[in-house]
């Protein structure tokens, strides 16, 4: 009972926040001064055709609170504008680049786990030793490496130099594809090791030196499994917690990496879409960042107990 | 009714930790010759940074073009040292300008307390899904190229960040006795809290806020390797590198990694000093 209220009122939370992000995504338009129809169709020849379309497409005839409905009700109903540059709905040049985006940050966010779970493992088990040292500071390096130092570095000496990965496109089947996405998906993941590897440091040291740890090796349980039941386990839930605010940073700096190695994805979409002034494509994927940032931490809220009962059961039990 | 000590103070009173010295030293070295190059630079560059010379193009590191040349035969080294003034005014406004923001909307959350707490918070919440990088693309989107509208954006960006911090730290010391004892004496609320209360908490705020110059400048130079920041011909690190893509592929890395090595030792350096600055306030004030 007390898990499905919590469930409610995050859901309430998270449709609040949707619906505040999308107010400041539709009305940022109005921050622009002039007028609308100029705006949308700049660099454009306004033909009479066209300012009526854009015109009956976004209602702007109407008063702004109607036209935020008209927008919002669309987009309900998968509708989410049409693209200037390509002539096409927004909807069908999004679902085409979807894939590469999806596949490059799925990968980038499995090195991520991989990498900032083990050194931050292994740098709170050595605590305080050389090991533990390395790694902070290896961590801190990586972590100021934007992904577009990174791209370059790694087209230089991995694409260029070596010869050993494409530093172009996103081939084609599934293991070209995974082969293509190597450089970049690396380039993504760099600088974002160094918050899991941090925050797993920070938990799994704040575990260690609990009672319960104490007395489960004073029992002569092997060292292993404490570690993985009695530390681990705990210590999942800042760490999920960081992951899901990873999400949005992840999808925004894909935009650099895919610029950089010529992937057709959301991100390359979004700026050349600001480049030739596509407003509407533009808006769509901003909106649809900010969905998938607050979908995926209200997944990892509403996975928490699950996962670790005692945040269920509030922050009193730990 | 001791006087707040001043930032200063503060820093040198607070213990040092052994050899965090050097490194805090060689941070502020890098910094203070980034300041000089970007102040000196039409001195210190050998060359008009614009200055095109298709008789050396791509050329390597030589004693006329030390680090090289780039696809139009302009001197790497020049336009390095003139990127870095674009590269230090960019993040400088926005940590300023997101400080004095955070630390204002912050007090007010914390100080009243209440509604106002509660809808700022929601408002924080909401800002937190956009990326900062996502807010200044879209303003690059509303507002046209270049370098003002990012430094706008990222400035309202990075605010609920600073706010966030100083909402906390308020509330922490509405509760201490020295507020206790102005009211008593009859102060009225805004002057405790403007006067009395918000220089014991700038410090703590300003240091963290240095943290955020590295991440500023390494989103800034983002953006101009995308092409949507600070415009060509203007030598910019991340312009730099987007021009030198092309290069790159035929094997010519130095005008692409130059720029490159750049970001990452100053964003290092940044990092460094930020993270110092704040181990000495938070250790002394805390406590």
């Amino acid at each position: 009972m007390t898990v499905l209220r919590r469930i409610a009122g995050k859901l309430g939370g998270l449709l609040l926040t949707l619906f505040l992000a999308s107010l400041l995504v539709f009305f940022s338009r109005f921050l622009v001064p002039g007028d609308p129809v100029a705006f949308l169709l700049r660099g454009r020849k306004p033909s009479p055709e066209a300012v009526a379309q854009i015109t009956a497409q976004y209602g702007l005839d109407l008063p702004p609170w109607q036209q935020y409905l008209h927008w919002a009700a669309g987009i309900f109903q998968g509708d989410l504008g049409r693209s200037l540059q390509y002539r096409q709905d927004v909807t069908v040049v999004l679902a085409e680049r979807l894939p590469v985006t999806l596949g490059l940050v799925v990968m980038a966010g499995t090195m991520i786990a991989v990498v900032g779970l083990i050194a931050g493992a292994a740098a709170a088990l050595y605590r305080g030793r050389i090991a533990d040292r390395s790694i902070l500071i290896g961590l801190t390096v990586l972590g100021a490496i934007p992904s577009f130092v990174g791209s370059i570095v790694l087209i230089a000496v991995f694409a260029v130099q070596l010869g050993w990965f494409p530093s172009f496109g996103s081939g084609e089947g599934f293991w070209d594809t995974v082969y293509h996405l190597v450089l970049p998906s690396t380039a993504l993941a760099i600088v974002f090791v160094v918050l899991v590897g941090k925050v797993t440091r920070s938990s799994m040291i704040d575990q260690l030196d609990r009672e319960h740890v104490e007395v489960a090796i004073s029992r002569g349980m092997k060292r292993g499994t404490v570690v993985r039941r009695h530390v681990f386990r705990n210590a999942v839930g800042p760490i999920l917690t960081v992951s899901g605010m990873l999400v949005a940073g992840l999808l925004v700096a894909s935009s650099v990496v895919e610029a950089a190695f010529g992937l057709a994805g959301i991100g390359s979409l979004l700026v050349q879409s600001v480049d030739r002034l596509d407003f509407p494509v533009v808006q769509a994927i901003v909106l649809l960042v900010v969905i998938a940032f607050v979908l995926v931490n209200a997944v990892i809220d509403v996975l928490e107990p699950w996962i670790d009962p005692r945040s269920a059961a509030g922050a009193g039990a730990r | 009714m001791t006087p707040t000590p001043t930032l200063a103070v503060t820093v040198m009173r607070a213990p040092r930790r052994p050899r965090a010295g050097l490194t805090f030293a060689i941070a502020l070295g890098v910094l203070a010759a980034m300041t000089l190059a970007a102040i000196f630079a039409p001195f210190l560059a050998p060359y008009n940074p614009d200055a095109v010379d298709f008789a050396a193009v791509n050329a390597g590191p030589s004693s006329a073009h030390w680090l090289g040349t780039d696809g139009l035969g302009r001197d790497t080294l020049s336009r390095l040292i003139y990127g870095a003034r674009t590269a230090l005014l960019g993040p400088l406004l926005v940590v300023v300008a997101s400080t004095v923001l955070g630390i204002l909307l912050g007090l007010l959350a914390g100080w009243r307390g209440g509604w106002v707490d509660a809808a700022l918070g929601r408002v924080f919440d909401v800002l937190f899904a956009f990326p900062s990088l996502l807010i200044a693309i879209m303003a690059v989107a509303l507002f046209g190229k270049g370098l003002a509208a990012p430094v706008i954006a990222m400035s309202i960006a990075y605010a609920p960040f600073v706010a966030r911090l100083t909402r906390s730290l308020i509330a922490a010391e509405r509760s201490r006795p020295y507020v206790a004892a102005y009211r008593v004496q009859g102060f009225g609320g805004a002057w405790i809290a403007l006067r009395r209360v918000l220089p014991n908490v700038t410090p703590i705020v300003g240091a963290q806020s240095t943290l955020n110059f590295g991440y500023v400048l390494a989103e800034l130079a983002a953006l101009s390797f995308l092409g949507l920041g600070v415009q060509p011909p203007t030598a910019d690190w991340g312009a730099m590198i987007n021009e030198s893509q092309a290069g790159l592929l035929g094997g010519h890395f130095l005008p692409a990694i130059v720029p490159a090595v750049a970001v990452v030792v100053v964003v290092v350096a940044v990092n460094i000093i930020g993270e110092e600055l704040s181990d000495r306030i938070g250790g002394g004030s805390r406590s």
